[in-house]
């Protein structure tokens, strides 16, 4: 289980929640069962492979998840799973 | 009542000062252990002509000002005025704070010059600059050098507009003395509602030229250079390579790799930020200095469409105010050599809940542009890296 945080432009999929707590053992895991408990989040962030989108980053607390295990990062029930999409807005 | 006169008292502190003659003092400086050489002349004097590498704190000022430079009680000191005298009253004041090693030139400047030394003409501010940037030089961290680094600094503004128009704005009142805006665009009356550097009157004109006349209205100090192009592969190298810093507040991909690869190219730290919505984070990227590129953190550009820009998924309108205020702030700690530089952090703001989140960006080896065997040693087609169907520029 971990918290996901959720960056405002896809809360409209969890009903204006910043963070949701989701089951799973590892980010891949956590990820397939927030596609699942939140329809719509799943093509804004994955792959049709449900591999994570590359303009996407995604990190445990403060570290990137391609710094550790990718996807296979394990996760426990305090750690924070972070969803931050490239953005290009500056005007 | 006891008289003491002016002798007398410099006689006694003689018997508690240790003199050192402008000759010792030349081996000191350029010895193992310099000590701090501080000038402790009036303004006036010190215009005309000092040591290099002197710090210059008024004889009046000096033990309020001195923890500042030397904390510690066992830093190596040598006092200078001009001819000797005035330095042995303030190195017994010094020791009186608890400073062990505090020395007075004898002979003072006018002894190192007669004696042949080089001497240095300090740059300074002119009496109207010292008042409009009061509240930065009485700060240690910036000080006279500090505002002098700023009003001889150049910094390249990629955008004037969300980001572009408070970061503009504060290193314009900052006195950065050249401010290089790069931006095509005129104003539209919808980019009131976030860009703040222009005015309702300003509607219709290039957007370079109205932030021109707002700077030229709030600093006449500041040299603005506008580049009112597209900013491409072909003129991107000739732009940035006359800045020191550049500032990126573009609104899309390809630019951003162009601005990112350009400035990889010619080793010029990078204040990079983008913004959506609610969200923005902002980070600095300096590959001369061993930190990590744009690519690094995105080798891949979003397919087109993947990603809505401002303008088709707005923009909360004080949230670039934000986040290009932090790009002026990380600007100045670069400009003036204070702080920790945002590098290899991404700062992230979340405006609806109010929070800011830092994640670490890490250096990627295989980096096609900064890594250990780079593959992008020029500036390529930006706008087909980023599968958009080409137009030939890039904006």
């Amino acid at each position: 289980m971990a918290i996901v945080r959720i960056p405002s432009p896809l809360r409209k999929y969890t009903g204006g929640q910043a963070k949701v707590t989701i089951p799973g053992a590892t980010v891949a895991e956590v990820m397939t069962n927030l596609a699942a408990a939140h329809p719509g989040i799943a093509p804004r962030i994955q792959n049709d492979d449900g591999s994570i989108k590359r303009f996407i980053n995604v990190f445990v607390n403060e570290d990137e998840i391609r710094a550790l295990n990718g996807d296979a990062t394990t996760v426990s029930d305090t750690d924070e799973i972070s969803i931050i999409p490239a953005m290009a807005g500056g005007k | 009542m006891n008289y003491v006169s002016v002798i007398d008292l410099l006689e006694q502190a003689q018997q508690l000062v240790r003199e050192i003659s402008v000759q010792q003092l030349h081996r000191a400086l350029s010895g193992e252990n310099p000590p701090l050489l501080v000038d402790i002349r009036e303004l006036d004097e010190w215009q005309q002509g000092t040591i290099a590498g002197a710090i210059f704190i008024p004889r009046g000022n000096l033990e309020f000002r001195i923890e500042d430079e030397a904390f510690d009680r066992d830093t190596p000191i040598a006092l200078m005025c001009a001819g000797g005298v005035r330095s042995i009253f303030a190195a017994k004041s010094l020791q009186d704070m608890g400073y062990t090693d505090v020395v007075s030139v004898a002979g003072g400047f006018e002894g190192w010059k007669d004696a042949g030394f080089p001497i240095k003409v300090p740059q300074t501010l002119s009496a109207e600059r010292r008042a409009r940037y009061a509240r930065h030089i009485i700060m240690p961290e910036v000080g006279e050098a500090g505002q002098l680094k700023l009003l001889n600094a150049k910094v390249l503004l990629i955008g004037a507009g969300g980001l572009g128009s408070p970061a503009a704005i504060y290193l314009a009142a900052a006195g950065v003395g050249t401010i290089g805006l790069v931006d095509f665009d005129v104003v539209d009356t919808s980019n009131l509602q976030r860009q703040i550097i222009h005015r309702l009157d300003a509607v219709g004109t290039p957007k370079v030229q109205s932030a021109a006349e707002t700077i030229a209205r709030l600093n006449p100090d500041v040299h603005v250079i506008g580049h009112q192009v597209q900013l491409t592969s072909q003129n991107a190298l000739d732009i940035i390579q006359n800045y020191d810093i550049v500032l990126n507040g573009s609104d899309n991909f390809p630019t951003r790799y162009l601005v990112n690869d350009a400035c990889v190219l010619l080793g010029k730290p990078l204040v990079d930020a983008s913004i959506f919505r609610f969200d923005g984070n902002v980070t600095v990227y300096d590959t001369a200095h061993g930190s990590p590129c744009y690519r690094c953190r995105y080798p891949d550009p979003p397919p087109p469409g993947e990603v809505p820009s401002c303008a088709e998924g707005g923009v909360l309108g004080v949230l670039p105010g934000i986040i290009g205020s932090l790009q002026a702030v990380e600007a100045i700690k670069l400009i003036v050599g204070i702080g920790t530089p945002l590098v290899g952090r991404s700062l992230q703001y979340d405006a609806l809940e109010a929070e800011f989140r830092e994640f670490r960006v890490r250096k990627n080896p295989d980096c096609p542009v900064c890594g250990e065997h780079p593959t992008v040693t020029e500036l390529i087609d930006y706008q087909e890296f980023c599968g958009i169907p080409h137009r030939g520029t890039v904006h």
